[in-house]
This record gives structure tokens, C-alpha cells and sequence, in this order.
């Protein structure tokens, strides 16, 4: 009826309409608090000293692209992740490859290792996220003991172990995050919010509560209840796909790292983008964050082969890491903070320290 | 027959917005000044901030060679 269609229509613009009134009050009251910045609260900090950082190992064999790593809590073994399908367990210290396994589908855009050390889980353009027992029988074929546990409707982007290696968390090109059961493979919570592929997740550290947050090509990042699927908070202030989040080592506050050029802060308690890390002469994107273990310094790797050194509290550059001969795509500080590994399109992986 | 967003994603958007314009916030002057207290605190710990005593760090040892 011709009338129901008016209805609707000025039902649309009066949401519409309260929607955007909502999201201003919401910049008005973050602003009421932005009464400094960061690096000005930090002019009494002392300066970082001079960085005597190089590569100490470089990790070669995969046949391609390496799209992810990450570290094992033994603050030792690494597994990584290629475009041509290839998921390698390599011991950094004498750098051997220690498992090796063939995804059936290329683009293994994510990977990560369990929390026990005995597991590993991968996943990319099979849409799915896979959990591998490692096993040092050397019998024993490592792709048959393979389990499917998520099931995505596009690509695996990000996938995370929770506290334990019975739950892992998975972001998709679906535009959603999930939740899922290792053992049954059930899904358990999915996150729905983002308007595009979501690129990358991190939980909060063990401490500070159930949370992650997570960022996509919608250019948003945002924070997650874990067990009501509900996000909490939103930020969009990043002009172009997020690529990497990383917590702050306190839980307090993240970063990003996007196709803007930019890496930026936001304090979850302030609710509001705290710092930003750039440079006129930065102009490709960062791709992969991390901090080191205070939260002083932040690493953070470039489509321009660098790997840029941010100082957190003051905002200004610390230092720049040449040695990938192509795109950095992934960075990992480990457990203890001694060394960071970065991954590059140069088919290698550096650890640095 | 309408593009753009429904009736129902428009009311979801809505309780959204109301949820996080419900968040408690602090001044960023407190907020930084907690990130950095963090961040002095826990300097000492950070071996790529400090370094190591020599020896410590098992990146910067010289690696032994073993015989095959």
C-alpha cells in the first residue's frame, strides 16, 4: 500500500536523523576529555637512548610470500605462513625447520600457535581455520591429524588461540569475527559490526577481561565483549583498511597500523585515538604492529620493505630497520620481549633483536 | 525496492551508538599519564629498550657450530 512506503520512508529518516545526532554527542563527549596529548604529557620522559638493533637470524625456505607469523610461548619456535600454501615450525635459535605442512589451498594469510606448544592452526583462502597437533614422531604425517574447526563464508584473515588451546577466534574478508570450539568445531559467539573484510584481531591480555579488538577495510576498529558478541567500542579515524591491532602491554589502550601511512594509538579508557605515528616521507602502508614489552617502543612494518621504530610516549620516530627486500607483511614481538621476527613478501623471516 | 540501509539496521545502528555513547570516559591526561607510568615501570624489563647484560640475550650469542 502506498502509504506503508511513506511510513517507512519517514521512519528511515527520523533514524537516520537520531543516528547522526548520536554520533555527534559521541565526538562531543570524547572531545570534553581531550584536554592534552600524549607526547605532551610525555615532554618530561627521557629520551630513548641510541638502538643497536639488527637482524640476528634470517629464517629461509618458504617457497613464497610469508603473509603470517607467530611466536610459541617458549619464546623460541616460530610457525609461519606462505602464499604458496606452506606452513613451516622453525626452532629461531639455530633456525632449522622443525615441521613443515602443505595447505591444500595458497594464501595462508593466517596462522598462530597454540598456547600448550603442541598445536598450531592456519587458515586463508580455504575460508576455514585448521588446528595441526605437532607431533615429533617422524612417522607420523602431520596433514592427517588435521581438524576443521572454523567455517567462514570468505577468506581466513586473522586467526588467535584464547587463553587455552580448546578456543581460537578468527576474523574473515566475511566481515565478521567468530568464536569456535576446537574440539566439537562449534561455533560459540560471532561478532557482526564491521561494513567490510575484517583484516586482523587481537585478544586483550589475560588480565584485563574478555575483550579483542579488531580492525577492517571499513577503516574501524573495534573492541569486543566476548561472551555477548556485543562491540563496546568503536573507532574510526583511519583513512583507509586497518591491517594490524595490537594491544598496549596493560590492556589500556592499541594500536593500528593501516593503509594510511599512519599507525595510531587509542586509549580504550579515554575513548579516543591517543597519538598518531607519521611522517611525510612515510607514504606506504604499515602493515603488521607490535610493542615492545613496556609499551615504550612500537615496531611496526611497511609495504615499503622498512620496519619503522615509533617512541610510544613521545610520538616521534626512534629508528629505521632496513633488511627485507620486499614488503614487510607481518611482526611479532616474542613472549619475553628479547627479539621481534618480522615476515616479508621477500619470502624470508628476519628475527631481530 | 529501497537501497541503503533497512528499517531494523538502522534501529540496530541506533542502539549501537546509544551503547557506546554510554561508555565511561577519563580526561586523556589522566589516561597518558597511566600509559606512561606503565611505561617507566616496566622499562627495565625491556630487552629492546635497554638491552641485556652480554650473554643473556640467546639472539645475540654467537652461535655454536655443530658437527653433522
Amino acid at each position: 500500500m502506498a502509504t506503508d512506503g511513506l511510513h517507512e520512508s519517514e521512519t528511515l529518516a527520523a533514524l537516520r536523523s537520531e543516528a547522526e545526532g548520536l554520533k555527534g554527542k559521541l565526538e562531543e563527549e570524547r572531545a570534553k576529555l581531550h584536554d592534552v596529548e600524549l607526547h605532551q604529557v610525555a615532554e618530561r620522559v627521557e629520551a630513548l637512548g641510541q638502538f643497536v638493533m639488527k637482524t640476528r637470524r634470517t629464517l629461509k625456505g618458504h617457497g613464497n610470500k610469508v603473509l603470517c607469523m607467530d611466536w610459541c610461548r617458549d619464546k623460541r619456535r616460530i610457525v609461519s605462513s606462505s602464499q604458496d600454501g606452506k606452513v613451516i615450525v622453525w626452532d629461531s635459535f639455530t633456525t632449522n625447520k622443525e615441521h613443515a605442512v602443505t595447505m591444500p589451498c595458497t594464501w595462508v594469510m593466517a596462522c598462530a600457535y597454540a598456547p600448550s606448544g603442541c598445536a598450531i592452526a592456519c587458515g586463508g583462502l580455504d575460508n576455514k581455520c585448521s588446528v595441526y597437533p605437532l607431533t615429533f614422531d617422524k612417522n607420523e604425517n602431520m596433514a592427517a591429524k588435521k581438524r576443521s574447526v572454523a567455517m567462514h563464508t570468505n577468506y581466513l584473515s586473522a586467526c588467535s588461540f584464547t587463553n587455552s588451546d580448546m578456543q581460537i577466534l578468527t576474523a574473515s574478508g566475511d566481515g565478521t569475527c567468530a568464536l569456535w570450539d576446537v574440539e566439537s568445531g562449534q561455533l560459540l559467539q560471532s561478532f557482526h559490526g564491521h561494513g567490510a573484510d575484517v583484516l586482523c584481531l587481537d585478544l586483550a591480555p589475560s588480565e584485563t577481561g574478555n575483550t579483542f579488538v579488531s580492525g577492517g577495510c571499513d577503516k574501524k576498529a573495534m573492541v569486543w565483549d566476548m561472551r555477548s558478541g556485543q562491540c563496546v567500542q568503536a573507532f574510526e579515524t583511519h583513512e583507509s583498511d586497518i591491517n594490524s591491532v595490537r594491544y598496549y602491554p596493560s590492556g589500556d589502550a592499541f594500536a593500528s597500523g593501516s593503509d594510511d601511512a599512519t599507525c595510531r594509538l587509542y586509549d580504550l579508557r579515554a575513548d579516543r585515538e591517543v597519538a598518531i605515528y607519521s611522517k611525510e616521507s612515510i607514504i606506504f602502508g604499515a602493515s603488521s604492529v607490535d610493542f615492545s614489552l613496556s609499551g615504550r617502543l612500537l615496531f611496526a612494518g611497511y609495504n615499503d620493505y622498512t620496519i619503522n621504530v615509533w617512541d610510544v610516549l613521545k610520538g616521534a620516530r626512534a629508528s629505521i630497520l632496513f633488511g627485507h627486500e620486499n614488503r614487510v607483511s607481518t611482526l611479532r614481538v616474542s613472549p619475553d620481549g628479547t627479539a621481534f621476527c618480522s615476515g616479508s613478501w621477500d619470502h624470508t623471516l628476519r628475527v631481530w633483536a | 525496492m529501497s537501497s541503503g540501509p533497512s528499517v531494523s539496521a538502522l534501529q540496530r545502528l541506533v542502539e549501537q551508538l546509544k551503547l557506546e555513547a554510554s561508555v565511561e570516559r577519563i580526561k586523556v591526561s589522566q589516561a597518558a599519564a597511566e600509559l606512561q607510568q606503565y611505561c617507566i615501570q616496566n622499562a627495565c624489563k625491556d630487552a629492546l629498550l635497554v638491552g641485556v647484560p652480554a650473554g643473556s640475550n640467546p639472539f645475540r650469542e654467537p652461535r655454536s657450530c655443530t658437527l653433522l
